[in-house]
């Protein structure tokens, strides 16, 4: 899901640019207001953490590989503004320094992955768990937070992949950017996640929730947090 | 540090560790990598050809241990794995050290 250098002309990366600017400028400016010292070891933590499950590459025999992300539990945890912010700090290192997602896309791979990810698993998990803390349907909650939330991420990508064909052609007819269109580069990026991907970004998120509910039920926002 | 988050610690720790799992499994099935993001040379393969715009922009940036390697194109597989585990180890540095910074900017100024 780390779009490369290359890959998505002037007109796309630079308004997604603009995009992640201004979610980091919210971000920020709601962690200044609501971020404690004792939040800032989780978000180190969330951080790290995203870091390394995105090392799990998962192969699909023969094929491709995917990853989680962490993103969904991170909202869930800490909040989709703070997530925002650990996951775009994780990208943005990923890219500079260990050349994992290209540096002019690092506004389109931090508003895939650290906003669309972190928000639609925040409202997903809110949307089903209204309430409880007990009982099953947390965990459910949980799983498809991951699960829908990855999934979005994957779509998002695929979309801004797949319009570079209608944005910019040589004189031969041919992309000058990423080379498959919507209609190959969607349902192949919507199928691996759904299928495979997404499921371990489910479960991660389902067993990271349970663990904090059973030693740190004080640190979930989306549970301790009424009105977001 | 509460016991909870020192057993949070070592759990990211241990998962840096393993994280060589995430070139070892795909190496085993025989998976390329992932959709999207494949190189120059991959698309010259699979396209017979390289898109303009693509080969312009695509080395921009010449990232300091780009694929989590620190030896290049030359390392050997037991090099790779040791070098991934390591990348996981100083990932964990990095962003930890880039939040604290963050925070440290933003919790002042709350005072």
């Amino acid at each position: 899901m780390h779009i490369p250098d290359g890959y998505l002309s002037p007109q796309t990366y630079a308004p997604l640019w603009g995009v992640s600017l201004l979610f980091w400028s919210v971000a920020l400016r709601k962690m200044k207001k609501e971020l404690s010292t004792k939040q800032i070891p989780y978000l180190a933590m969330a951080a790290a953490f995203s870091f390394l499950i995105q090392m799990f590459n998962i192969p699909i025999p023969g094929g491709t590989t995917g990853h989680a992300v962490g993103a969904g539990i991170i909202a869930i945890l800490l909040g989709p503004w703070t997530a925002v912010i650990a996951v775009s700090v994780v990208l943005i290192i990923q890219s500079v320094v260990f050349g994992d997602g290209g540096i002019t896309a690092i506004g389109a791979n931090c508003f895939n992955m650290a906003v669309a990810i972190p928000f639609v698993s925040y409202w997903v998990f809110k949307l089903i768990n209204r309430k409880s803390i007990k009982g099953a349907r947390v965990y459910v909650a949980a799983f498809f937070a991951g699960h829908i939330g990855l999934s979005t991420g994957a779509i998002v990508t695929a979309m801004e992949l797949g319009i570079q064909p209608l944005i910019a052609r040589g004189a031969d007819g041919r992309s000058l950017y990423a080379p498959y269109p919507l209609s190959i580069a969607v349902p192949v990026m919507a199928l691996e996640h759904f299928l495979l991907f997404s499921i371990i970004e489910g479960m991660v998120t389902f067993l990271l929730l349970k663990y904090f509910l059973k030693y740190e039920s004080d640190q979930i926002y989306a549970i301790s947090v009424k009105e977001a | 540090m509460t016991k909870s988050q020192k057993r949070l610690w070592i759990g990211l720790i241990i998962l840096a560790f393993f994280s060589p799992l995430g070139i070892i499994l795909p190496d085993r099935f025989g998976a390329k990598g992932a959709w999207g993001e494949w190189s120059t040379e991959t698309l010259q393969k699979v396209l017979g050809y390289v898109p303009e715009g693509l080969r312009k922009y695509s080395d921009v940036w010449k990232a300091p241990l780009a694929d989590y390697s620190f030896g290049g194109q030359g390392a050997t597989y037991a090099q790779q794995i040791i070098y991934y585990m390591l990348s996981g180890l100083l990932g964990i540095l990095l962003v930890g050290l880039m939040i604290y910074a963050i925070s440290k900017l933003l919790v002042k100024h709350e005072k």
